[in-house]
């Protein structure tokens, strides 16, 4: 028997096998679809978690290595109060999905971007974002969101500085 | 009949369709009951009228709308793989509905074909085809509203109008909502067709505008949408391992080794049955996806392929080499005499083009769940052709169409792959040995090896130009395949009038179809995606020998404005065409002047009754390496329904376009694919994406479907772009063949 810590929660795995990739565990054992299965090899981003802040391809780490960090899916991103964050409302207000089915790993890498660079400009988007196919072609929509979510991450800042503990410069 | 004809019947007749569903005025009878437009019952039954027993507080005057005190839901009665239908079909019924959209739920309606009609993602078909039908129900709905709220606020109907789901007596400042009237509403007649008033395009308040997707605040927040997210109660999960050369039949297998390992519920073989698409394999059936995938490592089978595929490209390529200077073995257009008119044609061009194999790769891949539960199978499918995915379990279990069940789910991605229910058929047959319920997984290295694929193709084309320079003469000699050595497979059919055939008085067309067992089926504008291609260069390549330029050639071919099919509305008109043309290359700045290494293509392509042009601003490097800065795409689909839909699709067919002319291709030997997953299987990225401008001309004829016209005009645009650039004439697809690559 793993643990798991998701999204803030601690989480029981029954799956004997430690190589068990983390995506199978997620959506099959935990209900937690939101990470979607596209290729199995690391190769099309569909699959994308954060683990410990940083976007990891969930169908090639075992669950036994996800166990020792703190996992973040695309259930864990809006807010108790059910509000979307500014990379989940940028994507509603841009329209950015065709299927929709690369996106929810285009959102967590987007997220863990915006951790890290507040304020990317398109060299940083391409590359952050440069493990994440979408099949459909919405790159430029995607690109467009990134920046109006960090625009709006901004502005949430500056309106309530203490929320994440300082000065938005 | 097996289920590959079955779906090359449909991609044909689904080109045959433009004369079938050009906008008439439908009789009385006909409104309330729209049958079988298209023979072989591509349109089956469809009633407007409402359910036979509505609850009394619910108003449902037809199959797409319901309101009752507590809102207005409109049914999605389409599938939704990415092409937005379910939003935008939905839009059309609110748009005549005069509700406002914010106080609509869209539910994705039942596979129910007797009430929807023909439910399908295909062709581009889903609003030409129900443009008037979703205008008459909202419209009718409207009506019975504005009736309901005239005997209550005792007004004559004149007196009224409706806005924002709320009929308003304005004379008087009273106004009832939607969700007041449905009791009183739904007490009165469906109102004859005749009487019902459409709105002109200057009335809409909704269509036209951008409109997010219905499911995007669930798709961000991650909920279960997908096939692949279905869930139920004790729910095992299967991988399905079929021969890697189509059509090998199951020998033996170690299935007791197999379903003695972890996770493991039990493991064991399937009969194919051609008719209905269902390959031979074994099925493993476990406690979790990975279990399957793990267990089936240790799986071993013996095939027996003595009727399997044997399919090599190597060995066709070399066959069309040698075919392609005698002439083919029909002539699907033959106007005027080219063969005469090439013999006197001041100058003559020729030349030899090429384009292999490609796969769809929807980002999902295929899946499927089944549960055999109170004498029915019940589906959960992420289909583009639900009807005829039930049929087909029905045909497989022998049960009465009533006992199967097909639960429609959202798509990750379509482009034609799921047209083709081989995922159903095969869960179906897992879950007919079981009690629980099944959810069947493909793996990626499933989805590309047994795919239906978009077929490669050899053109050899000879064309003659005049004095002037103006082309005279034109004959393509396509080489594609066929699997019954008569029919050629879907995308190797030429429709009658293709472009240039109707603008030039000595055009030929000659074909013959090779040998080919792998599966072939619809991937996005299928034909026209390398029709184009091949076209829009060589015309281009006319152009450059008569020391022309492009635009001004094309518009020259195009000549008068008119109908290419006189009394076809779904017919390339050439003046749209030139419309679109003349938008592309001015919004592109055709003409300027560009660096050193770098250039502007133009082409034009009509498929799917849309009109689109594209010009491509390309540079090369040395290394041949191209950036393609941006692309302007011009387009006449009439009317546009979502202005956000519909630039979506065009910006997405030209990244997959240029994602697929770059470095896609699918080859095979001895009946195999030689690429299993997206490592060989190259995919654009964000980098390497263009922007893209989409400029539409808002015309008022009926509106056409936008999922695939965008596609054929990228790779010839892109091409000519890197002709004029360095010179180089591409004349294969991928490029990446000719050792091309993006930076
Ligand atoms: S499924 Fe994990 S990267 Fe493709
Ligand atoms: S929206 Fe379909 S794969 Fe990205």
């Amino acid at each position: 028997m793993l643990s798991l810590k998701i999204n803030g929660e601690e989480r029981k795995v029954d799956d004997a096998d430690p190589s068990t990739p983390l995506l199978w565990v997620l959506r099959d054992e935990l209900g937690l679809v939101g990470a979607k299965f596209g290729c199995g090899i690391a190769r099309c981003g569909a699959c994308t978690v954060l683990l410990d802040g940083a976007p990891v391809r969930s169908c090639s780490v075992p669950v036994a290595a996800a166990a020792e960090g703190e996992v973040t899916t695309i259930e864990g991103l809006a807010d108790e109060s059910d509000e979307l964050t500014p990379v989940q409302q940028a994507w509603v207000d841009l329209d950015v999905a065709q299927c929709g089915y690369c996106q929810a790993g285009q959102i967590m890498a987007a997220t863990a971007l915006l951790a890290r660079d507040p304020d990317p400009d398109d060299a940083a988007i391409d590359q952050a974002m440069a493990g994440n196919l979408c099949r459909c072609g919405t790159y430029t929509r995607i690109r467009e969101a990134v920046k109006v979510a960090a625009g709006r991450a901004w502005e949430a800042r500056k309106a309530s500085p203490a929320r994440d503990g300082g000065d938005p410069a | 009949m097996n289920a590959y004809d079955d779906l090359q019947s449909l991609a044909e007749r689904m080109d045959a369709l433009p004369i079938d569903i050009a906008p008439r005025k439908l009789s009385r009878r006909r409104f309330m009951q729209l049958t079988g437009v298209v023979g072989g019952g591509l349109m089956l039954g469809f009633t407007l009228k409402g359910r036979e027993a509505q609850a009394a507080s619910t108003f449902e005057p037809n199959a797409f709308i319901r309101i009752d005190a507590d809102g207005i839901l409109i049914h999605a009665k389409n599938p939704e793989v990415g092409q937005g239908v379910k939003t935008s079909l939905p839009m059309i019924v609110a748009e005549e509905l005069d509700a406002a959209w914010d106080d609509v739920t869209v539910a994705q309606s039942p596979v129910d074909e007797e009430a929807f009609g023909f439910q399908m993602a295909g062709g581009s078909m889903s609003v030409p085809m129900n443009w008037d039908v979703l205008r008459q129900s909202g419209a009718a709905a409207r009506a019975m509203l504005v009736g309901a709220a005239a005997a209550k606020l005792g007004v004559a109907a004149s007196e009224l109008s409706t806005r924002d789901s709320k009929v308003i007596h304005e004379a008087s400042g009273r106004s009832l909502h939607y969700t007041e009237l449905a009791d009183a509403a739904a007490a009165l007649p469906v109102p004859e067709v005749d009487s019902l008033r459409l709105k002109g395009t200057d009335e809409y308040r909704l269509l036209g505008r951008r409109i997010t997707g219905v499911d995007n605040e669930a798709l961000v927040r991650g909920e279960a949408l997908f096939g692949i997210d279905q869930t139920l109660p004790g729910m095992k999960f299967a991988t399905y391992s079929k021969c890697p050369a189509v059509g090998g039949n199951v020998v033996s297998a170690n299935l007791d080794a197999v379903k003695a390992l972890p996770g493991v519920v039990d493991a064991f073989a399937i009969d194919g049955n051609e008719a209905v698409g269902l390959l031979p394999g074994v099925a493993i059936v476990a406690d979790s996806t990975w279990a399957a995938i793990r267990a089936r490592r240790e799986l071993k089978v013996e095939w027996d392929e003595s009727n399997a595929a044997s399919d090599s490209w190597s060995a066709v390529s070399a066959k069309a080499e040698e075919l392609r200077s005698k002439p083919g073995a029909t002539r699907p257009v033959d106007d005027g005499d080219a063969d005469a008119a090439l013999e006197v044609a001041d100058k003559r061009l020729s030349a030899y083009y090429t384009y292999h194999f490609a796969s769809h790769a929807q980002l999902e891949p295929q899946n499927c769940t089944a549960w055999s539960h109170d004498g029915i199978m019940e589906l959960w499918a992420p289909t583009q052709l639900p009807g005829r995915g039930r049929q087909a379990v029905a045909d497989l279990l022998s049960l009465e169409k009533a006992q199967v069940t097909v639960n429609q789910l959202r798509g990750g991605g379509g482009f034609g792959r799921r047209l083709h229910n081989d995922f159903m058929v095969e869960v179906a047959a897992i879950a007919n040995r079981l009690d629980v319920p099944v959810k069947l997984q493909w793996t990626r290295e499933d989805d590309m090896s047994h795919d239906t694929f978009r077929a490669g193709g050899f053109h050899q084309v000879d064309a003659g130009l005049d004095a002037e320079g103006r082309i005279t003469a034109w004959r393509d000699r396509f080489i594609t395949f066929s699997r019954d050595g008569q029919r050629p497979v879907s995308g190797g059919s030429l429709r009658p009038g293709v472009f240039p055939a109707g603008v030039l008085e000595n055009c030929r067309y000659e074909q013959t179809a090779l040998e080919w067992k792998t599966p072939c089926g619809p991937w996005r504008a299928p034909g026209s995606n390398v029709f184009g291609f091949v076209e829009q260069s060589f015309i281009h390549e006319l152009a450059v020998a008569a020391g022309r330029d492009h635009l001004e050639v094309l518009l020259e071919m195009f000549g008068e404005p008119r109908w290419l099919a006189e009394g076809n509305p779904r017919a390339l008109h050439t003046g749209r065409a030139a419309g679109v043309v003349k938008l592309a290359a001015e919004k592109a700045g055709w003409g300027r002047e560009m660096p050193e290494g770098r250039a502007l293509g133009l082409a034009f392509y009509f498929s799917h009754a849309g009109h689109i042009a594209e010009v491509a601003d390309v540079s090369v490097d040395a290394g041949r390496k191209i950036t393609v800065h941006r692309v302007t795409a011009a387009a006449d689909v009439g009317p546009i329904i979502n202005l956000s839909g519909a630039e979506n699709q065009v910006q997405g067919s030209i990244v997959d376009g240029l994602s697929t002319m770059l470095g896609q291709s699918v080859t095979f030997e001895k009946g195999r694919v030689e690429q299993s997953n997206f490592d060989a299987y190259p995919m654009l990225r964000m980098a390497n994406t263009p922007a893209i401008d989409v400029h539409f001309i808002e015309s008022d004829y009926p509106p056409t479907g936008l999922g695939e016209p965008a596609l054929p005009p990228l790779a010839p645009a892109v091409c000519n772009a890197i002709f004029t650039a360095t010179g180089h004439r591409i004349r294969t697809m991928p490029i990446a063949n000719e050792g091309y690559s993006i930076a």
